[in-house]
């Protein structure tokens, strides 16, 4: 072995060149140190040592390392097979330790509880009492633009439901209070050849909509407040849409305008796939619990 | 051997000088195939980490918002995240060294007890090129990687599968995500902590004394 890896076997063929120390070394068997510091270690910076170098070990052995990476495939596996069991048993451990986690750390691990923050441009204007407007217009007899101040002097309705959101997360029981949809609707005056609610927003992309009849119903609202503050720059503030009954994402966040339209239009995230008709439960291929 | 008087001096006096070569020597560690696979597959990491983050964390979620370009960095960063090391198949120097890392000797059962009782000792843990640690991780971390990457598939190409399945595949994909982050925090700790295990990532080549100390069972 040391023969070949030294890299010069017939310079031991010549007795002429004896003085050589390559050859000296080589000749004799590698005993103590040897094994260690021997010449084929300088003389052979290839690869091909590593397998069968002088004492061999480096390199054999079992082939754990494959075995570790198909127990690591198979544990995702079995993950996703056990999931549902898993989750709920690890929601209810985590919502206990919420309680008692002073640092809030527990809302960042997986179905920790608590909302997450999704926007779809880079920066977001923020509006407050004196540069907010809502307007309403479209497939409407009197248009109108609303001030924050104007709004708040509607008559306001409370509820209490959980936030479902399509990616996962759930929050429960989080109070929304603000204006019914179907107020302002009525208070614009609806034309008979309309079918829909096209809802825009001042981030200056996002947008949804509902059919007439979903608007009206008495459990959307343009909300003002929520968790009994009112509504923070983060989650949509000073105002936005809640539609209590479907997926968050169309609960449009920082609500500017409402355009009642014949059709529906489908809003950002709908022509990026998602369902239009986003009931919790029923719709995006997800089974959750409704949000009631 | 001509002049055997020679010849029993040069064995005695000759001999230490090619037994014990000059401390400084460099021994090559790595090659170029070795390092540029580490460098993309750590760069292409880094960006999925990074968008997982900004994904995931709220005040990072606000700080850089553009949710539609985060997410589609963050699907082909982790898409691609197992072409380097196809693409390093092709280098021998590569596959060898894939070989070192799946195989594990009885030296690696001694390394690893070492490493539980926390015995820091260079005497009692014998490795190889790779000592039984950096096989686990690399093992581990391989197939982690594509455990994220066929449920991130999942997430991804909904239509793929009952729909059914997106809760759990989300499920697994969250939390190994969590796993994978404080692994790899592991990882690059340890090297910070080892400038000289960073050398032999970075150019190639390690001081011979630190690689007798720290891979005492490796040929170069």
């Amino acid at each position: 072995m040391l023969r070949k890896s030294d890299g010069h076997p017939r310079s031991l063929a010549r007795p002429g060149r004896g003085c050589s120390n390559e050859g000296v070394n080589s000749e004799q068997p590698p005993q103590g140190r040897d094994l260690r510091n021997g010449p084929s270690r300088r003389n052979e910076p290839g690869e091909r040592n590593g397998r069968d170098g002088p004492d061999g070990e480096d390199g054999r052995g079992r082939p754990v390392g494959r075995r570790i990476l198909l127990g690591t495939l198979g544990l995702g596996a079995l993950g996703v097979v056990t999931a549902p069991t898993l989750q709920r048993g690890l929601e209810s451990f985590l919502a206990g330790a919420s309680d008692k986690d002073p640092t809030g750390l527990t809302g960042l691990l997986p179905n920790g509880g608590g909302f997450r923050y999704y926007s779809v441009t880079s920066s977001v204007p923020r509006k407050n009492a004196e540069t907010y407007r809502l307007t309403v217009d479209g497939l409407v007899d009197r248009p109108a633009s609303y001030t924050l101040a104007e709004l708040r002097s509607l008559p306001q309705t409370r509820t209490v439901r959980d936030v479902q959101c399509v990616t996962g997360w759930r929050v429960p029981d989080t109070a929304f209070e603000g204006v019914r949809l179907s107020r302002l609707l009525d208070a614009a005056g609806v034309r008979p050849t309309a079918g829909a609610v096209r809802f825009t927003c001042f981030d200056g992309a996002y947008s949804e909509s509902l059919t007439l009849d979903q608007a009206r119903r008495a459990d959307v609202l343009v909300a003002l407040r929520m968790r009994d503050e009112d509504l923070g720059h983060a989650h949509g503030g000073p105002a936005r849409l809640y539609v209590a009954p479907m997926y968050f994402y169309k609960s449009a966040k920082w609500l500017s305008g409402i355009t009642v339209t014949e059709d529906v239009e489908p809003g950002y995230w709908e022509e990026r796939g998602y369902d239009v008709d986003a009931w919790v439960g029923r719709s995006n291929g997800r089974d959750d619990e409704p949000t009631d | 051997m001509s002049t055997p008087g020679s010849a029993a001096r040069t064995d005695a006096t000759m001999s230490p000088r090619t037994d014990t070569p000059p401390a400084a020597t460099a021994v090559r560690r790595f090659g170029r195939a070795q390092r540029w696979v580490h460098r993309t597959t750590a760069a292409l990491t880094g960006l999925c980490v990074f968008t997982a983050a900004c994904l995931y964390v709220p005040q990072l979620a606000q700080l850089v918002g553009r949710r539609g370009l985060v997410v589609t960095v963050h699907e082909w960063s982790g898409l691609l995240l197992p072409v380097p090391v196809l693409a390093g198949l092709a280098s021998r120097a590569f596959r060898a060294d894939l070989g070192r890392l799946n195989r594990f000797g009885p030296h690696d059962r001694t390394w690893l007890r070492a490493a539980l009782r926390r015995d820091k000792r260079p005497s009692s843990r014998p490795a190889g090129k790779f000592n039984a640690g950096q096989k686990l991780y690399a093992a581990w971390i391989a197939g982690a990687t594509l455990v994220m990457l066929g449920t991130g598939l999942l997430m991804w190409f909904t239509h793929l599968t009952p729909l059914v399945w997106r809760t759990s595949v989300t499920f697994v994909h969250d939390w190994l995500a969590l796993t994978l982050g404080i692994v790899l925090a592991g990882h690059i700790g340890m090297a910070l902590a080892d400038p000289e295990a960073r050398r032999g990532m970075r150019t190639g080549s390690v001081r011979r004394e630190w690689a007798e100390r720290e891979h005492p069972l490796w040929r170069p």
